[in-house]
């Protein structure tokens, strides 16, 4: 009885008030995407991050041939040169380096084919414009700069790189979309919160001779309350629910369908980070509408 | 079964009190009429027993509960005790008679096999039988007010309040009204009634406190009306007295068992 009542009242609430509520879940729907997409971009950061941090590190890049740097005044550096680097790394930076690779230009070359099959920018390269470099991996990633102090300078090495510095400028990017997309959340999430609360009022002044009736027969306050709490927190989660569904598309068409097959080399956010970030939506959602109904309810439906 | 020690009552902070040091006791089964002028504080008492507000001085107790101290969520409770009527009925326009009565129990959840049983008989009682599916816009003013009291008493309450239930009825009507509400009265319930209504209060003979500008003046446990003049303001005096002279109404009285039938009387006695 208690159910079906409730149940009865809260469907009535959203019939009498659909235009408002049809407002609720759309303000819910745009500011959940927001944050969604906030939360996407961090994990898509987090991806990136785990995959290319470990894939490359220090690079220390050997003389070629027709290099500026002083120490390349002798030319493409040579065996002994390169021994002499590979000892350094061995003595001295043995406890900063945990191992080393060298990629000769032919594996240089094999690696640059690869990635572009069909020539870089129309220009077909060969072996020759490849460099050779020695790649270090690092006991821990923050150490760089003790490593390039002892290796920078040597003869034969033209260049000791943080490769993770490459990736810096993305992740700005990357971050600085996050914020934007958080702020716009936000600012919508404020929107929804009045929305709601106006939402509630209405429903409340509405309804007045009804709570009025409730509150003198004796109904219990969440018993006179709850039916205006559902009709919030189903407009809301509604929206949290669209805004699931419009993330899982995008993600779905946009990331894993289209950007996915053009550059493939990235690893993506994908349909499972949705589902992981939807409980959030829902919850924030079921929050909007308990604040904003905490709010009102007090006011408009008092014992 | 209500007790009220020393209450004051002061709406506005600085204002004249709209309930001063009143001490009443209603006790058990008793029927009670509250009169006084308007403003005199009649709706104020009523609405204290309901706790719509709390006494800013002095004791409260409805059925048993400290209702100045009561805290908040307790109220629900207190309010199942009581069935409260009043003068503009309060039926939801959007709900059949039925309906109606049959909120009062669903709102505070009582099943659904209750609200089937109770409902019908509760109408019945209230002589509403065969109109259960009206809309209130459907019904005269008395039937109105059955409706109303159906409601009030569908949760078999201890204590039923009305504030002026006959006040937007004709004399005949509220004769009915008034026939009611004794039957309820000897079911064991009691009765508050604030009224203006001089004829009903000086028919029935039942205990009658009287109220002016917030103070029991009076509380006469087999009373009349009271003076006219002291309960009645200017204003209003000229328009009550100037009822069509010479028409002599008879109100047959109302049964009470173990009592003799009240002499009927004539506007001019009174
Ligand atoms: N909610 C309120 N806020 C402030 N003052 C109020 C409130 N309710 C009543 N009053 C004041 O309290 C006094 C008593 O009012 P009350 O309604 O109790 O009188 P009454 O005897 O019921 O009058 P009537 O016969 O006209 O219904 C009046 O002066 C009124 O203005
Ligand atoms: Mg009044």
């Amino acid at each position: 009885m208690r159910f079906q009542f409730v149940a009865g009242e809260v469907a009535a609430g959203l019939r009498r008030n659909t235009t408002m509520v049809v407002a609720v879940v759309l303000v819910t729907f745009v500011s959940l995407t927001f944050v969604g997409a906030a939360a996407l971009l961090q994990s898509q950061i987090g991806k990136l991050k785990d995959d290319w941090y470990d894939l490359v590190q220090v690079s220390v890049f050997l003389c070629p041939t027709g290099s500026l740097m002083p120490t390349c005044a002798a030319g493409e550096a040579t065996d002994d040169q390169i021994d002499a680097v590979r000892d350094v790394i061995d003595t001295e930076l043995a406890d900063e380096v945990e191992a080393v690779y060298v990629e000769t230009k032919a594996e240089a070359f094999d690696a640059f084919t690869e990635r572009y099959p069909n020539g870089y920018q129309g220009t077909q390269l060969t072996e020759d414009d490849m460099q050779a470099s020695l790649r270090l991996e690092l006991a821990d990633p923050e150490q760089f700069a003790v490593v390039s102090d002892v290796l920078t300078g040597r003869d034969g090495v033209e260049l000791v790189e943080d490769q993770r510095a490459v990736f810096e400028p993305l992740f700005r990017t990357l971050n600085v979309a996050t914020l934007l997309a958080a702020g716009l959340a936000g600012v919508m999430l404020l929107a929804a919160v009045l929305l709601i609360t106006t939402t509630i009022r209405l429903s409340a002044v509405s309804r007045r001779k009804e709570t009025e009736i409730m509150r003198l027969v004796g109904a219990s306050n969440l018993f006179v309350q709850l039916p205006f709490l559902l009709e919030g927190a189903i407009a809301a989660v509604t929206g949290a629910l669209l805004a699931c569904l419009g993330l899982w598309l995008a993600v779905r068409f946009l990331v894993t369908d289209w950007l996915e097959r053009s550059v493939d080399w990235v690893a993506y956010v994908d349909s499972g980070d949705v589902l992981t970030v939807a409980p959030f939506l829902v919850l924030v959602a079921v929050a909007l509408a308990a604040v904003s109904s905490v709010v009102t309810l007090n006011r408009y439906t008092r014992i | 079964m209500i007790r009220f020690e020393n209450v004051s009552k002061v709406y506005t902070r600085g204002a004249r009190p709209a309930l001063e040091d009143v001490s009443v006791d209603v006790q058990r089964g008793e029927f009670v009429f509250l009169v006084g002028a308007s403003g005199s504080g009649k709706s104020t008492f009523l609405s204290l027993v309901l706790r719509e507000h709390r006494p800013t001085r002095g004791s409260i107790y409805v059925a048993g509960r400290d209702v100045a101290r009561l805290s908040a969520w307790r109220v629900p409770k207190l309010r199942r005790e009581l069935g409260v009527v009043f003068q503009d009925f309060r039926l939801l326009q959007n709900k059949t008679v039925y309906e109606n009565v049959a909120f009062a129990l669903k709102v505070i959840g009582r099943p659904r096999s209750a609200v089937r049983d109770t409902v019908p008989e509760i109408l019945d009682m209230v002589g509403l039988t065969g109109k259960e599916k009206r809309m209130p816009t459907e019904l005269s003013g008395g039937e109105q007010q059955r409706a109303a009291i159906a409601r009030a008493i569908v949760n078999r309450p201890q204590i039923l309040l009305a504030d002026e239930p006959t006040g937007n009825l004709d004399p005949t009507t509220s004769l009915g009204i008034m026939r009611l509400l004794d039957r309820i009265n000897s079911t064991g319930t009691t009765v508050v009634m604030a009224t203006h209504d001089d004829e009903i209060v000086n028919e029935m003979r039942r205990r009658v406190v009287e109220l002016s500008d917030g103070v029991v003046v009076r509380d006469e446990a087999s009373g009349g009306y009271g003076e006219r003049e002291s309960i009645l303001p200017d204003v209003g005096r000229s328009a009550v007295l100037d009822t069509p002279t010479g028409s002599v109404r008879r109100l047959s009285a109302i049964p009470r068992p173990g009592q003799p039938r009240v002499r009927a009387f004539t506007r001019g006695e009174a």
